[in-house]
């Protein structure tokens, strides 16, 4: 892409036109150096945006209370950003997108903009074009943003590295095995939801997730993670859910956790950003035959060697092809 | 190579999407992107999420009639707001001597109930815009 064609494209986008922003996520997603290039420039307009990650087992009802929370929004005429994010099938590179089925009717309002990506490449973590779909849209103007992920793992643990709010939803009746699993990533939930509360059994989730978060209770910062009901099709429940968002949000501007727990996410960013780099370098056909073999004839211990590995990629310039 | 990402959207009145998702599975499969939008979708509701998702391709089916109004719809607005590059197809129960007409508003293809997926596929392949 020419750099008239591209100072063209950021102009439409500031001027609010959503075919330029999807081509922007679209050139970011596919690794173009434009992508990188305008991702520079926007960078500096982003960080305005409450970012909401919303994750949980398919099936879950998470689109339907995103498409719920995001109608509430837009009564308050708040401008929203959703980037829905899927499995990518390993062995085709395909993905089914399914999260607009819920949304059908927000795809027609000018204030929200909703974005589906397949998690790609990226097995298991929040992909790198979804945190930088968010930093476009976040850009675009959008007050809230959510990001939606199924609870796999990684992936469930990333929305927390880039979600102010984390929102867990959960629905009864998926076993008492899931359940224990559970457990160990209940930390990084700020609001849990059990959806699907028309459904029995409801209420017994509801105090097996209160007791297992009494159990964990080791907040340094006194959040109590609410435990709320609804029935996301019905939008029954979603009001209390949205003002769980807001106390969430209050707490944390309140007590300054905002700043450094953005701090502290921006710093996780920047260092993977370096391990990324580094992989790709090393990856790029990084001349380390010689080393090896000095190891291989144990001439040079692995850690020395990895050193001077370092130290001559440091000296290269890592700009000269972007990522 | 490029990902191609696709929308499929079931335009009309009736609630039966069987078709619309085979085809949706078949794309994904041949390691396509599938947008899939559901059921009774307006023209206006999935040019405006072809617009967001920055599709490569717009398939719509149809079974219970009313594609000669909404098919040439969509392909006219999609014209407009995302230009000359995005392939609009369309597929469902649309009897032979319409296709002609389908065409001329813009449809690049219309497959009978009658078509393989593997047809459909290489269809895709072979017309779409891979330039950005
Ligand atoms: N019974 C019941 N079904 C629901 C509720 N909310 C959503 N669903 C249904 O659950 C299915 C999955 O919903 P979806 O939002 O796509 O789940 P996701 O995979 O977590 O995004 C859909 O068929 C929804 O209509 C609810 O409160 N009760
Ligand atoms: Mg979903």
């Amino acid at each position: 892409m020419g750099s008239h064609a591209l100072e063209q494209l950021l102009q439409e986008f500031y001027r609010g036109s959503k075919m330029a922003a999807a081509r922007i996520i679209s050139l970011v997603e596919r690794n173009d150096p434009a992508g990188r290039e305008i991702l520079k420039q926007l960078y500096s307009k982003s960080g305005q945006g409450y970012i909401i990650g919303i994750t949980g087992p398919a099936g879950s009802g998470k689109s339907t209370l995103t498409d719920s929370l995001v109608k509430l929004l837009r009564q308050q005429n708040r401008r929203v950003g959703v980037v829905a994010v899927d499995p990518t099938s390993p062995f085709t590179g395909g993905a089914l997108l399914g999260d607009r089925v819920r949304m059908g009717e927000l795809s027609l309002d000018s204030e929200v903009f909703i974005r589906s990506m397949g998690t790609r490449g990226n097995l298991g973590g929040l992909s790198w074009a979804a945190r930088d779909a968010l930093v476009v849209l976040d850009a675009f103007g959008c007050d809230y943003l959510f990001v939606e992920t199924v609870g796999a793992g990684q992936s469930q643990v990333d929305v927390a590295r880039v979600a102010d709010t984390v929102i867990m939803v959960d629905v009864p009746g998926l076993g008492d095995d899931i359940q224990a699993a559970k457990a160990g990533i209940m930390e990084i939930g700020d609001i849990f939801v059990v959806n699907k509360a028309d459904r029995g059994d409801a209420d017994k989730l509801v105090r097996y997730l209160q007791s297992t978060l009494e159990l964990g209770q080791q907040n340094d910062d006194e959040w109590q993670p609410p435990v709320l009901k609804t029935i996301a099709w019905q939008g029954t429940g979603v009001e209390d859910v949205l003002k769980g968002i807001m106390a969430h949000r209050r707490h944390l501007e309140q007590s300054g956790l905002i700043v450094s727990r953005r701090k502290q996410r921006l710093k996780e960013e920047v260092i993977l950003q370096v391990e990324r780099l580094v992989q790709m370098r090393l990856s790029e056909g990084f001349q380390s035959e010689e080393v090896l073999s000095r190891v291989y004839c144990r001439e040079l211990d692995p850690w020395t060697a990895a050193k001077t590995m370092i130290n001559s990629l440091s000296g290269k310039k890592c700009e000269a092809r972007n990522p | 190579m490029r990902k191609i990402r696709v929308l499929v959207a079931k335009v009309g009145l009736d609630g039966h999407d069987r078709g619309a998702k085979v085809i949706a599975r078949a794309f994904r499969d041949a390691g396509m992107e599938v947008i899939y939008t559901g059921i009774r979708q307006t023209p206006e509701q999935v040019v405006a999420a072809a617009i967001q998702e920055d599709v490569d391709v717009v398939g719509l089916s149809s079974l219970s009639g009313g594609h000669e109004l909404l098919f040439p719809r969509v392909a006219k607005l999609v014209k407009e707001q995302m230009g000359d590059q995005v392939l609009v197809i369309g597929g469902g129960v649309i009897p032979e001597d319409e296709i002609p007409a389908l065409k001329e508003a813009g449809i690049a293809a219309v497959f009978g109930p009658g078509t393989s997926l593997k047809e459909i596929i290489d269809f895709v392949h072979t017309h779409v815009n891979r330039a950005s």
